[in-house]
């Protein structure tokens, strides 16, 4: 076991996860060091999702350690709030599941995710960006080591993507919290990431973004060697092809 | 009032405490069959607590324990098999009549099995049901932030470190639990319906979980008092009565929030 590994807020070693007969991640390292923004990317089906509640301790592996740092505190941000129609539910109220935060928290936790003291609002009320950001907010409030986003920017247009992880990036260097996240604006994303590390049931490279996108490996490395990252960013915001995947 | 009515009125009361919350995680959570099959299971827990002569309260608490459980097992881990659990409530409806009728001497009436006998209770059912609901109801709030994340989304309880698998399994004895102090009131067919009409009624004037059950327990109360009133001035079954009281509470909320 390497010092590093040791100090890092979450490290995952030979991961395997199986549904239904399916490997859907195999083998797979990862490690979260303080501070660090860690993006995934990777095409649908790779098991993007998957990896991430792992590490949430939602997937248990079929193979493989989870290990986290003693009192580690995650922040998690899902992909999307499935609010169903007979939960009343106000964004203050939400705030403070399931802690109840201390006074005056609340309307903090939301300035520091761009939104106005919006918590007497009913959360279904929310726009897609508002929502996003009240997730953001909830997420903050618990005071994390390690934020976990899932596409945080899904439904959002690409200047609301870009400004999104600019607030991530600013946030990480306010809070020194690592950050964990998977998207799918290759591009923007990159950008704001120490080390993007690529999936697809394994793990096929990572680096800083720079040496990733520097590789001759690129097109390779994102798209298995059929489809260059630019192919798979605009498939994914342009027409819908059906490849026999489904999103992990 | 007589003494019948007034017991009846604080053990439906007394009830009221325990489906009020419990029926608020049903509708949240689409559990609306699972208390049904549950409930219908318990029929199964007479006619085997009648025929090894045990108390038929143990019988029905061990037989809704033990479905609830099999039950959650079965549903665990993706969504909710409409057919299977479908299936199951109805069979287990269907077995618990044969299993009743097959009973030597007739000793059950069927009828206050299936809707209840609530102004046939004595003094110490009115104290069970009221240390039972008491019970119920602790433990849902002891459990409530969590179950209410959980609700909303289990990975957001994970992540803060609490074990949404727990408190599922919680919230199955509480509903089992429930449905067993139940049965004597409002008997195996009506038991869903006084989990899920009060709670439905409250929906539309509540802005926040806690009030949704805090305005079903008013509501279920209402429903118990009124329901009490129709059936003796019309001398309807009192628990049908109960449940049309609660649904025209409901229709009535609707039509008011609007």
């Amino acid at each position: 076991m390497s010092g590093l590994r040791a100090m890092s807020l979450v490290a995952l070693e030979r991961i395997v996860v199986a549904e239904g007969g399916r490997q859907i991640l195999s083998g797979v390292d990862l490690a979260i060091d303080r501070g660090e923004i860690v993006t995934i990317v990777g095409p649908n089906g790779s098991g993007k999702t998957t990896l991430l509640r792992t590490v949430l301790g939602a997937v248990r592996p079929r193979a493989g350690r989870v290990r986290q740092a003693p009192g580690l505190r995650i922040g998690y941000v899902p992909q999307r709030l499935a609010l169903d129609p007979t939960l009343p539910m106000s964004v203050g109220r939400f705030m403070a599941l399931p802690a109840r935060p201390p006074a005056g928290a609340v309307p903090a936790a939301l300035a520091e995710a761009g939104l106005p003291d919006i918590a007497d609002q009913p959360l279904a009320s929310l726009s897609a960006g508002q929502m996003q950001r009240a997730l953001l907010a909830r997420a903050l409030l618990s005071d994390p080591d390690l934020l976990v986003l899932d596409e945080p920017t899904a439904g959002l247009d690409q200047p609301g993507s870009a400004a999104f992880y600019r607030r991530i990036e600013s946030l990480r260097n306010a809070r020194g919290c690592a950050v964990l996240m998977v998207s799918h604006d290759l591009h923007v994303v990159m950008a704001a990431s120490d080390r993007v590390i690529c999936l697809n049931g394994h793990v096929c490279c990572e680096g800083t973004p720079e040496s990733v996108a520097s590789a001759p490996a690129y097109r390779a490395l994102f798209g298995e060697g059929t489809r260059g990252a630019l192919a798979l960013y605009r498939h994914e915001h342009g027409h819908s092809h059906d490849h026999g995947t489904r999103d992990g | 009032m007589d003494d019948a009515l007034i017991r009846a009125l604080l053990a439906g009361t007394g009830l009221v405490l325990a489906t009020a919350p419990l029926g608020c995680f049903v509708i949240w959570r689409r559990m609306a069959f699972f208390g049904d099959a549950t409930a219908h299971a318990a029929l199964l827990g007479v006619a085997l607590a009648l025929a090894l002569s045990l108390p038929v309260g143990l019988g029905v608490l061990a037989v809704a324990l033990v479905f609830a459980l099999l039950l959650f097992r079965l549903t665990r881990g993706g969504e909710a098999p409409d057919t299977v659990l479908g299936v199951l409530s109805h069979g287990a409806l269907a077995l618990g009549l044969m299993a009743v009728a097959l009973l030597p001497d007739a000793q059950v009436d069927l009828e206050a099995l299936l809707f209840g006998d609530i102004l046939d209770v004595g003094p110490r059912d009115v104290a069970l049901v009221w240390a039972g609901s008491a019970g119920v109801l602790a433990v849902a709030l002891w459990r409530w932030q969590g179950l209410v994340t959980a609700s909303l989304n289990p990975d957001l309880a994970r992540a803060a470190g609490l074990r949404p698998e727990r408190d599922d399994a919680v919230l199955t004895l509480l509903l089992a639990l429930t449905v067993a102090l139940s049965l004597k009131l409002v008997g195996a067919l009506l038991i869903s319906a006084l989990l899920i009409l009060p709670a439905a009624a409250a929906r539309a004037f509540a802005r926040s979980p806690e009030a949704m059950a805090v305005l079903a327990a008013a509501a279920g109360a209402v429903s118990v008092a009124a329901g009490l009133a129709l059936s003796v001035a019309l001398g309807t079954p009192a628990g049908p009565s109960i449940i049309a009281a609660a649904a025209v509470l409901y229709a009535l909320g609707r039509v008011v929030a609007r």
